[in-house]
């Protein structure tokens, strides 16, 4: 039998809130130690306690991290979803069952190994009762290591980190690991092909998810005030800001250069930042579509009133209770264009983990830069769950504070200053922010209504005249943000175009077409809306476009046919929902099926 | 040791902050003549003015409303926003980090603070920004022509509301429920008592809350209604009269008070309040007393004025931040960016 080596899925299935967290991070950071590409993906529940979850570790020796459908290896632990379970192993495949459930087992086709996970916890009578089904978990880390060849040391690696270095905490883990281990080793006959063996494509590289990422990107860029109502999932996004906040911006003295509210509700968090923002802060929130919706008026004020702004939303599924943690390109048409009368947003679109930490800092530079908010769009896949990405990399720019007009730079302008005069000729006016003491410095801010001068006029004239800076305000933007990125040249007639966390699958879909159809695509991937000249080139060099996203209504691509109608006849949407991160798979199928119509 | 300085009180004398009371104006009123709003905008003139406030220093806040309006006709020289409706708290408690040697200078209204935006006006007083927080109080929407609002009285007519059902909110008994450290009810109809209050809530360190009766001429002006002139002023029953000393001054008790019993109420900065006891014996430091006085309003049909609760020492929002002294939106990237030696440090934090 061929061993396979570093190329298949372990799929873990247990009930939410069991303690399984732990014991599917150590692998997937164990596997990522050794050096092999991985990735780890919760499909979990919105639920705290009991409803089934399954944990996806996807293993890579070519590199692809994108979600994959097939099921190599099943972990069966919660006996509610046992026969699902059952049935979802790949032919040939193994599955690993906790023997205290007792249900049937209907296939033949595959190899079932019952584990005596409450035998084996038996060995260690010096783990407290309260502990015991958590730790049990541990016990499949075990088999699955003897089993697949999981390196131990690189497992301890993996506890180390989870338990922050306390020993009491590692070592009843890691007896429980190798106590499991050796029952494997002593009681069971390997009958499959699955291994992992060492590689050195992770050298260098961290792991880490993406609100981590983007509240620490936050922190270099200077974010000196927070915002926020807990939602899933950008919830841990607020509460990273205040793990790092104290430990790389209190002061020497102890004195903090930032502070950070829990609003009573998202109106109040987006009305705090635009506040913030208005007072010369580099202010910030962070939600989810629910919470978006609720701050839609405040970034119309916002953008009217030119307040700078960032709203970090990790987006999830449509509104209300039920699929808060499942993920989705779900925003992009409501972020660019939220709020009421005519209103163009910002977005930007991070393409992975170190992007969600490089646009952390650059979102307050665009946003101060342009005078605007800036809405930018993660998603739950990105949030939630552990990447391995390039380390963090230092800014490369300097602060861009904007238009700010202090004491003495008032003083050299004088009266040729109004708050919405455009002295530049590029729709960006100059600023003041409360607590400048030039008598000329304070002016009273409304939404509309305002001249030159922010004095109220209601004149149709001056009216108008607003809305055209503002437009010209929205083009001069193009020149600050992040151009798109071409990802795959093979000077290829069709072409590929995606952003965010759909990249993964579409890039792994354009190598299977090459590979297995001799079919090539380039692929395009964007990175902020308004869109810059090069995507309107992609669009007029290519034959067939192919707009990926994950979302029903292919919103990014509607956006490109709004500001590109001309190339209408070009650009295919592939776009489709299912609460899931995508897949090659699907994606292929999905581009076949919009063919053949 | 205390100086007795003069206090400002003619449109061409100076104050201490070498301003003329024509540098606390604004643009020309745009509400209706006689409104009570307007009267509130000329104390507010008046009061700034004689505490020689700097307008550099204060801040403006609205939310949406004729209220919400006025903010335009006085303190030129502050900055303001004029922001969303109900939604001023947020604004200001948001604006209010960013340079924390400046105080707020909130005005709203009843439908703006007691309806649309009852969630941010109590969650602002647990959080005790400094900012003063005046809501010109006429029971009726006046921009949209004529509506109910929660603070309308139950069996109020309107023309076109027909009989209004629901009984009002009481805004002094939510702020004094919530934990707010000032507040206080006022009538515009009594100049006198409203500059007074003025002047011990831009004392005040914390937010102090206004609750000021003022009528709609337009829309709500029917002699037996709460929020009318005839009425304010048939049945109005100052808690105490009260004289506000600020900080710098000798304290001096003036002479109409002379004859009765006084009470004084030092305010953080060191400014002092006098209360003259009239019938009632009213303590205004004392929570019980304040929510029962406002209970017996209630059931008396009173409209009871004064300073209701005071509590100077409660912890404010700047308090409960430890932030550096230099304002934070004078920082610069210096003090914004972590160093670039952090960075392996953070990446070294990664798994």
């Amino acid at each position: 039998m061929a061993q396979v080596v570093n190329d298949f899925s372990v799929v873990v299935g247990t009930a939410n809130g069991s303690g399984s967290q732990t014991s599917n991070s150590t692998i997937l950071r164990a596997l990522f130690k050794m050096g092999i590409p991985v990735s780890g993906k919760n499909m979990l529940p919105s639920n705290i306690q009991g409803l089934p979850t399954w944990y996806f570790i996807r293993a890579s020796k070519d590199g692809f991290i994108a979600r994959r459908e097939d099921r190599e290896i099943v972990v069966a632990m919660n006996a509610k979803s046992f026969d699902k379970d059952l049935e979802s192993v790949l032919p040939g495949g193994v599955f690993y069952y906790n023997d205290a459930i007792k249900n049937p087992i209907t296939r033949t086709d595959i190899t079932v190994y019952p584990m005596p996970i409450k035998e084996i916890l038996s060995q260690s009578p010096e783990i407290p009762s309260k502990l015991k089904d958590m730790i049990g978990n541990m016990v499949y880390v075990g088999i699955l290591a003897e089993m697949h060849k999981i390196d131990m040391d690189k497992i301890l690696l993996a506890l180390d980190f989870a338990f922050k270095g306390k020993k009491s905490a590692i070592d009843l883990n890691m007896n429980v690991i190798k106590n499991a281990a050796d029952w494997a080793k002593n009681n069971l006959t390997k009958a499959d092909p699955y291994v992992y063996e060492p590689m050195d494509k992770t050298e260098g590289m961290i792991m880490t998810d993406g609100n981590v990422a983007a509240a620490l990107g936050a922190i270099y860029g200077g974010v000196q005030f927070v915002g926020w109502y807990p939602i899933t999932p950008a919830t841990s996004l607020a509460e990273e800001l205040n793990e790092y906040l104290p430990k790389l911006r209190r002061t020497a003295d102890g004195k903090d250069t930032f502070a950070v509210v829990q609003a009573e509700d998202e109106l109040a968090a987006i009305g705090m930042c635009v506040g913030a923002g208005w007072s010369g802060l580099r202010a910030m929130t962070s939600t989810s579509g629910p919470g978006l919706s609720l701050m839609t008026e405040f970034v119309g004020l916002a953008y009217y009133a030119e307040v700078p702004l960032v709203i970090w939303d990790v987006t999830r599924v449509g509104p209300s209770t039920g699929l808060p943690t499942r993920t989705a390109q779900s925003d992009v048409n409501f972020a660019a264009n939220m709020g009421h009368g005519d209103t163009d947003n910002i977005v930007l679109l991070p393409g992975s983990v170190n992007e969600c930490f490089e646009f952390g800092w650059k979102a307050f530079d665009i946003a101060e830069r342009v005078q605007s908010p800036v809405i930018v769009l993660s998603d739950l896949d990105f949030g939630m769950n552990q990447w391995m990405s390039e380390p963090f990399k230092y800014p490369d720019t300097p602060m861009d504070r904007g238009k700010v007009l202090w004491e003495e730079d008032l003083e050299k302008i004088k009266e040729n200053w109004g708050r919405y005069k455009d002295i530049d000729g590029d729709g960006i006016p100059y600023r003041t922010v409360p607590g400048n003491t030039h008598p000329l410095s304070a002016y009273f801010t409304r939404g509309t209504g305002h001249d030159e001068f922010a004095k109220y006029s209601e004149d149709a004239v001056v009216w108008e005249s607003l809305l055209i800076r503002l437009k010209q305000k929205f083009e001069t933007s193009k020149k600050y943000l992040p151009d798109a990125v071409l990802e795959v040249d093979n000077h290829a007639k069709e072409g590929i175009i995606t952003f965010g966390s759909a990249t993964f699958a579409a890039l792994e879909a354009l190598d299977r077409f090459g590979k297995q159809e001799g079919r090539n695509f380039d692929l395009l991937r964007i990175r902020a809306i308004p869109f810059t000249e090069s995507i309107e080139k992609f669009i007029a060099s290519h034959d067939k476009i192919f707009v990926i996203e994950m979302n029903r209504d292919g919103q990014l691509y509607e956006e490109l046919l709004i500001e590109l109608p001309q190339f209408a006849n070009k650009l295919i949407s592939v776009a489709y929902s299912d609460g899931l991160p995508p897949t090659a798979r699907r994606i292929m199928k999905e581009i076949k099926e919009k063919e053949s119509k | 040791m205390a100086v007795n300085l003069p206090i400002a009180d003619s449109a061409n004398s100076v104050n201490l902050a070498g301003l003329t009371k024509n540098d606390y104006k604004g643009a020309p009123s745009t509400l209706c003549q006689g409104c009570g709003h307007n009267s509130i905008t000329s104390q507010i003139i008046a009061a700034t003015y004689e505490m020689h406030v700097v307008p550099e220093k204060m801040v403006k806040f609205s939310g949406i409303g004729c209220s919400s309006k006025s903010p335009t006709y006085f303190l030129n020289r502050s900055f303001g926003f004029n922001g969303l409706h109900g939604r001023m708290p947020s604004l200001a408690t948001g604006s209010l980090f960013a340079d924390t040697s400046l105080k707020g200078f909130g005005v709203s209204g009843d439908g703006d603070s007691a309806s649309i935006g009852m969630g941010q006006f109590k969650h602002m007083m647990r959080r005790n920004p400094n900012m003063v927080y005046i809501i010109e109080n006429n029971g009726v929407y006046g921009l949209t022509k004529g509506q109910f609002s929660a603070t309308a009285d139950v069996g109020l007519t309107l023309k076109k509301q027909g009989i209004n059902r629901y009984m009002p909110i009481d805004i002094c008994m939510e702020a004094v429920v919530s934990n707010a450290s000032f507040v206080a009810r006022s009538f515009a109809g009594d100049p006198k008592q409203v500059k007074e209050l003025l002047k011990a809530a831009i004392a005040h360190n914390g937010l102090a809350v206004i609750d000021i009766v003022s009528p709609c001429v337009t829309f709500n002006n029917q002699d037996n209604a709460y929020h009318s002139y005839t009425w304010g002023k048939d049945h109005e029953a100052p808690l105490h009269e009260l004289s506000f000393i600020p900080a710098r001054d000798e304290i001096i008790i003036p002479d109409e008070f002379l004859d009765g019993e006084v009470k004084e109420v030092e305010l953080h900065d060191g400014s002092t309040v006098i209360f003259k006891k009239l019938d009632k014996d009213y303590d205004p430091t004392n929570k019980y007393q304040a929510l029962n006085i406002l209970q017996e309003a209630q059931d008396n049909n009173w409209l009871i004025t004064g300073l209701i609760y005071l509590d100077p020492e409660k912890e404010t929002l700047n308090q409960r931040y430890n932030l550096v002294e230099t304002p934070l939106n004078r920082l610069t990237e210096k003090d914004l960016r972590p160093k670039p030696e952090s960075i392996t440090m953070i990446n070294d934090l990664m798994f």
